[in-house]
């Protein structure tokens, strides 16, 4: 079965742009129509998904919610500097590989003892099947397991841009052919394609070889509308004007030239401490109290308290402002 | 439709958004599989396979909605005389078309016009008036003017005010058609122009760069020296990773009875070079002196340090002035501090020893950059020899062409003796092809 088959009779999810929609809705994930025809093209070109954007802004929620909402096991591999192919790929288990190198010694002896001369030792050792480079042998690693995974998987590639250059060359064969070769055993195909995201920070440019190999998705700040669906998703109990409030007051914040403007995550985390405080309304010295679960350093916080009377008024008619 | 596809693929080339045969397969694949009926689908799925950066995705949504906008035919309220001959058979089609107010018709006729006329392959802004013509012919513009012509002759009063309103119609049709070859200059034309512009800058003497140039220079040079630095980052990068060292491994593992506890890489240690420049800040060297600064402080991933001194009649230390203010405005403040002065080469090279001999070493190169024309003051060639001796390398860049060194007050050859390289520089292209062969000399191959 073609794997593009596997993905068109086991998620009818990925049938259209809209479904998409519907089903991250259902897992929890609002989705913008991009982020949605990001998904839809990736299941029908077969190409990863590089995902960029600011720091908490759904990046890798939007893989987490993927694999749930195509009921695929998420594979996922945090990369860091000097991240090497024993950690992301397969590592041999140096241990058995001993053990067994030791029972072949014993067994070799007894099969050895009746060979006339040394030649024909030689030729009964090479005639012995080496398993000592196999895949019982093989430890894997994300990489291969989601290369290996019976029926598919959603695999993760978390923070691309921290590993080092050479990882990312070493990605590409994996990216663009869903293979990996093992000098010692072979190449390692997909039996099923895996769904790849690539996540990015953008601390350094990746190489135009491994952009060129992934379709491109930068998700953006969202704008009031999306953003107040967001919250009332994640943030079920929430008051709505509570909820339109607070969605106004973080989107005039984002107008500010801030160090961190504050993200889609920021803004759930300050709705569910609202909610915990039981609160119905924003008021000036609630936001003053609860502004550090918003603005992540301390300049931004001296920057914005000043503004604070002139946000909430603002946030208060979201109508009028626009 | 791959035609459109692939027009597409150009516009977008035009605007710098790289896309490779690579990705206009998959640009196809992504038409094809979710067609051209749902445009925001169309733009979106595109989008995703092309654009690969947060500012490609913000030209690629200008691109698109430019080039698959067309403005519509403006359709006139119709007297009840205007379309009386609309019928006559005699008529060229174009004529018809006009007088019936077809806007589809005419909007249809214009693309295949264009397409004739290869309105597409505008490549300067220029050729906005020729192509428009061009394309007004192939739609049948010739035979309507004869018509206007006619019936503007002819007795009948019928004819006349049909001949006007044909008239009016045309001028229409021109502002139309100029406003659609105008997108395709915006779509096409933007990178040769843009490349023309490049071209001719690199290759322009520096020293008479015009001050509305100067910040498209900026942006070259700042390429340019990105262009450089990568290529030798990269290098550098190469160079750490070192490869196991049988012998040293195995002579330390004596110590441990011949266990490799201790395991050793070949290395090859690679210093960043120091540099050292020397502008001169007379009037005739000093635009030249900025773009070299420019072109330094852009180098800064792989120069370790720089060391910027500026010099007319004296020497002073330009680097807090570089660190502080942006590279375009110290050069200002420099020229005020010690600019428009008399040079005097001696004197400078005094200062220099004086002020930062010492840091002079085997890792540093010097770059002097100046005319060598010391106004007959003592050029002091015994210091230039004092710091040849010590530095790495010494690269004497001279706006002056060749024919001119030594002639007059130049002191140009008694010092080009001391220099392992002493060029003329007066383009970017020259510059970046200097810098490049300092820098090559830190990297192994």
């Amino acid at each position: 079965m073609s794997p593009l088959k596997v993905v068109e009779t086991a998620h009818t999810a990925l049938g259209s742009v809209e479904s998409i929609t519907d089903g991250l809705a259902r897992v929890g994930y609002i989705a913008s129509r991009r982020i949605a025809t990001a998904l839809f093209m990736a299941a029908h070109l077969e190409k990863p998904v590089l995902v960029e954007g600011v720091a908490g802004v759904g990046k890798t929620e939007l893989a987490i919610s993927a694999a749930a909402m195509l009921g695929l096991p998420l594979i996922r591999m945090q990369c860091y500097e000097g991240l090497d192919e024993s950690k992301a790929l397969y590592e041999w288990k140096y241990g058995k590989q001993l053990l067994y190198t030791q029972i072949l010694k014993d067994h070799m002896g007894a099969q050895m003892s009746g060979a006339p001369d040394m030649a024909t030792a030689m030729e009964r050792l090479h005639g012995a099947g080496d398993l000592f480079f196999s895949e019982p042998f093989l430890e894997p690693r994300p990489l291969l397991r989601a290369l290996r995974q019976e029926g598919g998987a959603v695999l993760l590639i978390d923070e691309i841009d921290k590993s080092d250059e050479a990882f990312e060359a070493f990605l590409l064969e994996m990216l663009s052919a869903f293979q990996v070769s093992i000098p010692e055993i072979g190449v390692i195909r997909a039996t099923v394609r895996p769904v790849v995201f690539l996540t990015s920070n953008n601390v350094r440019d990746l190489g135009d070889a491994l952009k060129r190999r992934c379709l491109h998705l930068h998700i953006p700040l969202p704008d009031a509308r999306l953003e107040e669906r967001i919250v009332a998703s994640r943030v079920p109990g929430i008051d709505a004007r509570l909820r339109t409030e607070l969605v106004g007051f973080v989107q005039s914040l984002r107008t500010l030239d801030l160090r961190k403007l504050p993200s889609i995550s920021e803004t759930v985390d300050w709705a569910r401490a609202l909610v915990l405080l039981h609160a119905r309304a924003l008021d000036a010295d609630l936001v003053r109290e609860t502004l550090n679960v918003l603005l992540k350093f301390e300049q931004d916080i001296i920057a914005v308290e000043p503004k604070l009377g002139e946000f909430l008024t603002h946030a208060a008619q979201p109508d009028k402002g626009g | 439709m791959q035609r459109t596809l692939e027009d597409f693929l150009r516009a977008l080339r035009a605007i710098e958004v790289r896309v490779s045969p690579a990705e206009s397969i998959d640009a196809h694949k992504a038409v094809a599989k979710v067609g051209y009926g749902d445009r925001v689908l169309l733009k979106d799925a595109l989008c995703i396979t092309l654009a690969k950066t947060a500012e490609d995705v913000d030209r690629f949504d200008a691109c698109f909605d430019t080039f698959f906008s067309r403005d519509a035919f403006g359709v006139r309220a119709t007297a009840p005389g205007d379309n009386a001959g609309a019928s006559n058979q005699s008529q060229p089609w174009l004529a018809g078309m006009l007088m019936a107010d077809d806007a589809a018709g005419l909007a249809s006729a214009m693309e295949a016009a264009a397409g004739r006329a290869r309105t597409g392959e505008i490549w300067l802004s220029s050729q906005r008036s020729l192509l428009t013509r061009r394309m007004l012919d192939e739609m049948g513009l010739r035979e309507l003017e004869t018509l206007i012509a006619r019936l503007r002759g002819g007795d009948a009063p019928h004819d006349r005010t049909m001949a006007e309103a044909l008239a009016a119609r045309r001028q229409d049709l021109f502002a139309q058609a100029a406003r659609f070859v105008e997108r395709q200059a915006l779509l096409y034309a933007s990178e040769t122009g843009r490349r023309l512009r490049d071209n001719l800058l690199a290759g322009q003497k520096l020293t008479s760069v015009a001050p509305e140039d100067f910040k498209a220079m900026e942006v070259l040079v700042r390429r340019m020296a990105k262009r450089l630095a990568s290529r030798y980052a990269r290098k550098r990068h190469r160079a750490r990773r070192g490869a196991l060292d049988v012998r040293k491994t195995i002579r330390r593992s004596m110590g441990y009875g011949g266990v490799p506890f201790d395991i050793v890489w070949k290395r090859r240690t690679i210093d960043k070079p120091k540099i050292m420049v020397l502008c001169d800040v007379s009037r005739s060297v000093a635009a030249a002196a900025q773009f070299l600064l420019l072109f330094l402080y852009s180098l800064n991933e792989v120069v370790e340090r720089l060391d910027a001194f500026a010099f007319s009649d004296r020497l002073i230390c330009v680097n807090d002035l570089l660190d502080d203010a942006k590279v375009d405005d110290a050069i200002t403040l420099i020229l005020k501090r010690v600019g428009f002065r008399p040079t005097d080469y001696g004197r400078a090279l005094a200062d220099f020893i004086a002020r930062a001999g010492a840091k002079v070493d085997r890792h540093t190169t010097v770059i002097i950059l100046g005319d060598g024309r010391s106004n007959y003051a003592d050029p002091r060639v015994d210091l230039m020899r004092k710091v040849s001796e010590r530095a790495r390398a010494v690269i004497w860049l001279n706006p002056e062409p060749t024919t001119y060194w030594n002639q007059g007050d130049s002191k140009m050859n008694a010092y080009s003796r001391f220099c392992s390289i002493a060029k003329t520089c007066n383009t970017l292209r020259q510059l970046e092809a200097i810098i490049d062969e300092v820098l090559r000399t830190y990297i192994p191959k």
